[in-house]
């Protein structure tokens, strides 16, 4: 009974919500010649990242999804980003481990909060002029302001409520079957502007989904009108900070035109652009702080 | 820094800041919170510092609202007489209410 039901469906080709994991290797560079090679690793609620430094140049990162065991995703992320660099554990001078699952990086020197992580981390991705950094992250929102040297000033999080998180997101993407990489882009093929989704919680906001899906509404649609209500909610959280120039945003939702292309338009400000993968800033960070105490220690 | 600790949701914001510039890490606020919203912790964003700052504890982070409530206006209040902030005498304490 039980083969049965597991042969009803291929599942695999109905996983809308999952986005691409990715590693990559500076070439340009090599370890074996490094004063200090240092790691973050930013265990998220959604995502895990890993990054290497070697002397504070990005050497090497790996982006995949959480696993049920901190740890063990904590581990599974190192050892991808250590793939074909002959790097091992034990070539680290010091680890700093990031994100909800901080505490649970087996091989971390320290945990360090991922607040002051993204800041520093977007510091480095966006350069010194970053003063507001939002943080969108798979469960809750975060907003930093920050000095030229990527320390913190203020931060104000959304630790409680999905709205404007990329969980939310993902949820979308399944109920509409439209892949979590396109629906940005989707929700921008509108001639107008529908009213958002009037609801805060993503439970409820799929629900009014569904009914203006059932009212005849296409998904390019749906989905404006669910991005806007994201931006808005976002807009409507950073009031209570400001928004300092230089803006960047770092975090899943960055990759998402149809949210940020929203949001600048509310807010009056272009973030920032980057080449580099969003989802990292928080190990990036983490992997700079771990230089940091390295050094310090050295000095002692 | 200016920490905000909360959340902002349907029915309104529910924030506590802290100064971490300002507080010495003394603790009375700790003490007289009603609710034990407070604890002092290691001031993770600054690595050289050497006090221990008031922050908001994992517990309650998500439920200010209601462990809060019984300090709000509604209950008599007024923001200068909250036990937190009266209690701190360098000021660092704020609330969104």
């Amino acid at each position: 009974m039980a083969e049965d039901y597991r042969m009803v469906k291929d599942v695999k080709g109905a996983e809308y919500w999952r986005w691409t994991e990715s590693r990559w290797t500076d070439p340009d560079l090599d370890w074996r010649n490094a004063e200090v090679v240092s790691a973050g690793v930013d265990v998220g609620s959604v995502s895990t990242q890993a990054a290497v430094m070697v002397d504070g140049k990005l050497y090497a990162y790996s982006n995949m999804r959480t696993g049920s065991d901190s740890p063990e995703s904590a581990n599974k992320a190192i050892k991808w980003a250590f793939e074909d660099t002959g790097l091992t554990p034990g070539d680290l001078h010091a680890t700093v481990g990031t994100g909800y699952g901080r505490v649970n990086v087996p091989f971390a020197t320290k945990a360090i909060t991922e607040i002051a992580c993204h800041a520093r981390g977007a510091n480095f991705m966006y350069g010194p002029a970053v003063r507001t950094v939002l943080d969108m992250g798979g469960q809750d929102c975060k907003a930093i302001h920050c000095d030229e040297r990527g320390k913190v000033k203020a931060f104000l999080m959304n630790d409680k409520c999905a709205a404007g998180t990329g969980r939310g997101m993902e949820v979308f993407a399944d109920l509409l079957g439209v892949h979590i990489n396109d629906v940005g882009e989707m929700s921008l093929k509108v001639d107008e502007e529908p009213p958002p989704v009037s609801s805060t919680c993503v439970v409820f906001a799929k629900s009014e989904a569904s009914g203006l899906l059932r009212e005849g509404w296409p998904k390019e649609r749906v989905l404006a009108a669910y991005c806007s209500a994201m931006a808005h909610r976002i807009a409507d959280l950073l009031e209570r900070i400001g928004v300092e120039k230089e803006f960047a945003i770092t975090g899943g939702i960055a990759k998402n035109p149809g949210v940020v292309k929203r949001l600048a338009k509310e807010l009056g400000i272009d973030p920032l652009p980057t080449d580099m993968d969003t989802q990292i800033a928080g190990a990036i960070g983490a992997a700079l702080f771990a230089r940091a105490l390295y050094l310090k220690k050295m000095k002692k | 820094m200016l920490a905000n600790y909360g959340y902002k949701d349907g029915s309104g914001d529910y924030f506590i800041t802290v100064d971490t510039d300002k507080c010495n890490g003394c603790g009375a606020c700790v003490e007289v919170c009603p609710a034990k919203v407070l604890e002092l912790v290691e001031d993770e964003f600054d690595i050289d510092a050497e006090t221990e700052v008031a922050a908001v504890t994992e517990e309650h982070k998500k439920k200010i609202k209601y462990s809060c409530g019984p300090c709000k206006p509604a209950s008599g209040y007024s923001i200068t007489d909250l036990p937190c902030v009266k209690a701190c005498e360098s000021g660092a304490i704020d609330h969104s209410w």
